[in-house]
């Protein structure tokens, strides 16, 4: 695979807090997701990933620092601009009535679309493209309801992908699915990242898949980004022991080897990594 | 129907993205839809304690039998009656359609939400403390008087929204808050010392009688400019049905969206409110057959077919209201009560094993 020679900063934290009104969650972080790279958040439940996704993706106001968007700060674009360089996937329970799978995808055109919001050939091509990518366009004429958790999943990805975003803002996209469905969904964000450039931020439980998947790693912990770096220098059984509190020792037995990517190849680990804006 | 017909249209070889029978079957309810509200404009104009024939119909709209009974009848009474069911049916489905958008409630809508009678009680409370006197209350002035009692219970509601999960425990809540305005109301009607009470206790109940034709006037005005504005915004509903999250993130201005739907479905609420009194179920239920006629909710379709649903269905109850017992006249909102709350029930029966 050739690698990207420049990758752009597409998303940037800049001494950013996350928080509620007055309640700071999580202070000082600074990072940034290039553009053709995964950065996973890990750390324990509660730690604040979430709160910082959401303040990543435009629902939080910063309390302190700035994000910017593919260069300029994300408090100043406006919705239709910012929505037409990020996307996001989250974990909110989609509730819908006589809502077709192809209905919920193109969904995703709306920042593209007329005020009246009909799609066009063109809208509809990229709305069948993204549900190939996922291999939901079986699915198309089913009822967003009736399918399973996964599927359901897989639906709002494609719907997030024929956004055409620059940048994809992910809350725990694995979560609630079975391995199978885990390895098809990250395989679908590698080829994302990896082939078309888009710069994945996400937060993850499972540790040997964001181990696997992820370019950078960010910890967060006790109100703070605790370390960050390339997943070969932040998944050593003292880094992790001590990010979830476990018992020295635990973490080499969690990393059982899973092969991801059926029959393509694995990612490799960069040297380097994204450089960290400190 | 015709699936070939569907098949054939769009011309490509490869399957589309959605079915293209779809498309024909909305095509199909609204050629109903239309036919229905044709017939039920004419059975409306017709039917009634004067029986005029047909064919003496058509002479009367274009002017001719001036200063007969039929004429009468027709201009005065039945024209301006059956108009004004027919808009403001359509306001009130629209209505209900709004507010389980705004409120991701199924069984929202402007009566169960207390709405209606929010607007009841504003508008008899300035008729009979304000100015004193039914008879010199304009169209206007009680329009303005509905849309604040609305906004007022509105403003709870939302208030109350940010307190419940729970679907059915807001419309608990609106339905209480319903029963305080319409007592309040009672109360105040039974202070009232008016020659036109009797006419302001059938208002109070829900009636499309009394209403004249400059009534009609402000009516067309008030519902056409808010019709339109909700078939406008057709592209940020649809993106509201899958949640407020994700509707920020494609790009509709949440706070903004919100405002603009509370306003609509409130002046379309008040205008219900103020010349036919608080009508039931109409904008709960009609939502609904409009979606299940369709098979889909997208916005685009669900907004004109629920508008004309909503008219067909208050032409029909108001037709059944003033002729089943005949001289007798019911309250429509009696009969709508017996068709929409059934419908109700089914949403929530077909919604078992989800949180409503």
């Amino acid at each position: 695979m050739t690698q990207r020679v420049q990758q752009e900063v597409l998303l940037e934290a800049r001494d950013l807090t996350v928080g509620y009104g007055h309640t700071r969650v999580v202070e000082g972080i600074s990072f940034s997701a290039l553009s053709g790279s995964i950065v996973s958040l890990i750390g324990p439940n509660g730690a604040g990933k979430s709160t910082m996704l959401k303040t990543f993706a435009g629902y939080l106001r910063p309390l302190a620092g700035s994000v910017s968007l593919c260069g300029e700060d994300l408090q100043r674009l406006d919705n239709t601009r910012r929505s037409r360089l990020m996307s996001v996937l989250l974990t909110d329970r989609v509730r819908t009535e006589l809502l077709t799978c192809a209905d919920i995808v193109e969904a995703g055109r709306y920042p593209y679309t007329g005020h009246l919001g009909v799609s066009t050939r063109e809208d509809l091509r990229k709305v069948r493209a993204a549900m190939e990518l996922v291999k939901v366009w079986d699915l198309r004429d089913r009822d967003f309801m009736q399918l399973s958790d996964g599927q359901r999943q897989r639906v709002m990805l494609a719907r997030a992908i024929c956004q055409e975003p620059r940048v994809m803002v992910l809350d725990e996209p694995t979560s609630h699915l079975d391995i199978r469905y885990q390895i098809e969904l990250l395989d679908v964000l590698h080829h994302l990242a990896h082939e078309q450039g888009v710069a994945i931020v996400m937060t993850m439980h499972e540790l040997p898949l964001a181990r696997r998947i992820s370019d950078w790693v960010v910890c967060v912990k006790d109100g703070g980004v605790a370390l960050q770096g390339a997943p070969a220098e932040v998944f050593v059984p003292t880094v992790i022991d001590d990010l979830y509190d476990l018992k020295p020792g635990t973490f080499d037995s969690l990393t059982g080897d899973v092969a991801l990517f059926m029959g393509t190849q694995p990612v490799a680990t960069r040297e380097g990594g994204p450089r960290a804006s400190t | 129907m015709t699936m070939h017909e569907g098949e054939t249209r769009t011309g490509q070889p490869q399957a589309s993205v959605h079915d293209p029978r779809r498309v024909v079957r909305a095509r199909w309810v609204i050629i109903l839809l239309v036919a229905s509200l044709l017939l039920a404009l004419a059975a409306n104009l017709c039917l009634g304690s004067v029986r005029v024939p047909l064919d003496e119909i058509v002479p009367i709209l274009l002017g001719a039998h001036r200063g007969e009974t039929a004429y009468q009848v027709i201009w005065n009474i039945r024209l301006p009656r059956l108009l004004a069911a027919a808009l403001l049916g359509g306001a009130l489905a629209l209505s209900g359609l709004l507010l389980q958008t705004l409120f991701s409630n199924p069984i929202a809508g402007p009566y169960v939400l207390g709405i209606s009678n929010g607007a009841k009680l504003a508008v008899a409370f300035v008729m009979i403390m304000v100015v004193g006197d039914v008879a010199i209350m304009t169209s206007w002035m009680s329009m303005l008087a509905a849309f604040m009692g609305s906004l007022a219970v509105m403003a709870a509601v939302l208030v109350i929204s940010r307190h419940v999960r729970s679907a059915g425990t807001l419309v608990i809540a609106g339905v209480m808050i319903g029963y305080i305005c319409s007592a309040a109301t009672d109360l105040l009607v039974t202070f009232a010392s008016d020659a036109n009470i009797a006419n302001l206790r059938n208002w109070s109940q829900g009636s499309f009688s009394g209403i004249n034709a400059e009534q009609v006037v402000a009516i067309t005005v008030v519902v056409a400019v808010a019709s339109a504005c909700v078939f406008l915004i057709s592209k940020p509903l649809g993106a509201f049905q899958l949640g407020e999250s994700y509707a920020q993130s494609v790009g509709v201005d949440v706070p903004t969206f919100r405002i603009v739907v509370i306003l609509l479905s409130s002046v379309l609420a008040a205008s219900v409110t103020a010349f036919a009194g608080p009508i039931s179920f109409v904008g709960v239920a009609v939502p609904h057959v409009a979606r299940r006629l369709l098979g889909t909710s997208k916005p685009l379709l669900v907004v004109p077919v629920t508008f004309l649903a909503g008219s067909v269905a208050c032409l029909l109850c108001d037709l059944l209201a003033r002729s089943l017992f005949a001289p007798i006249e019911m309250s429509v909102s009696t009969v709508t009560a017996i068709f929409g709350a059934p419908i109700v029930i089914w949403v929530l029966l077909s919604r078992k094993g989800r949180e409503v």
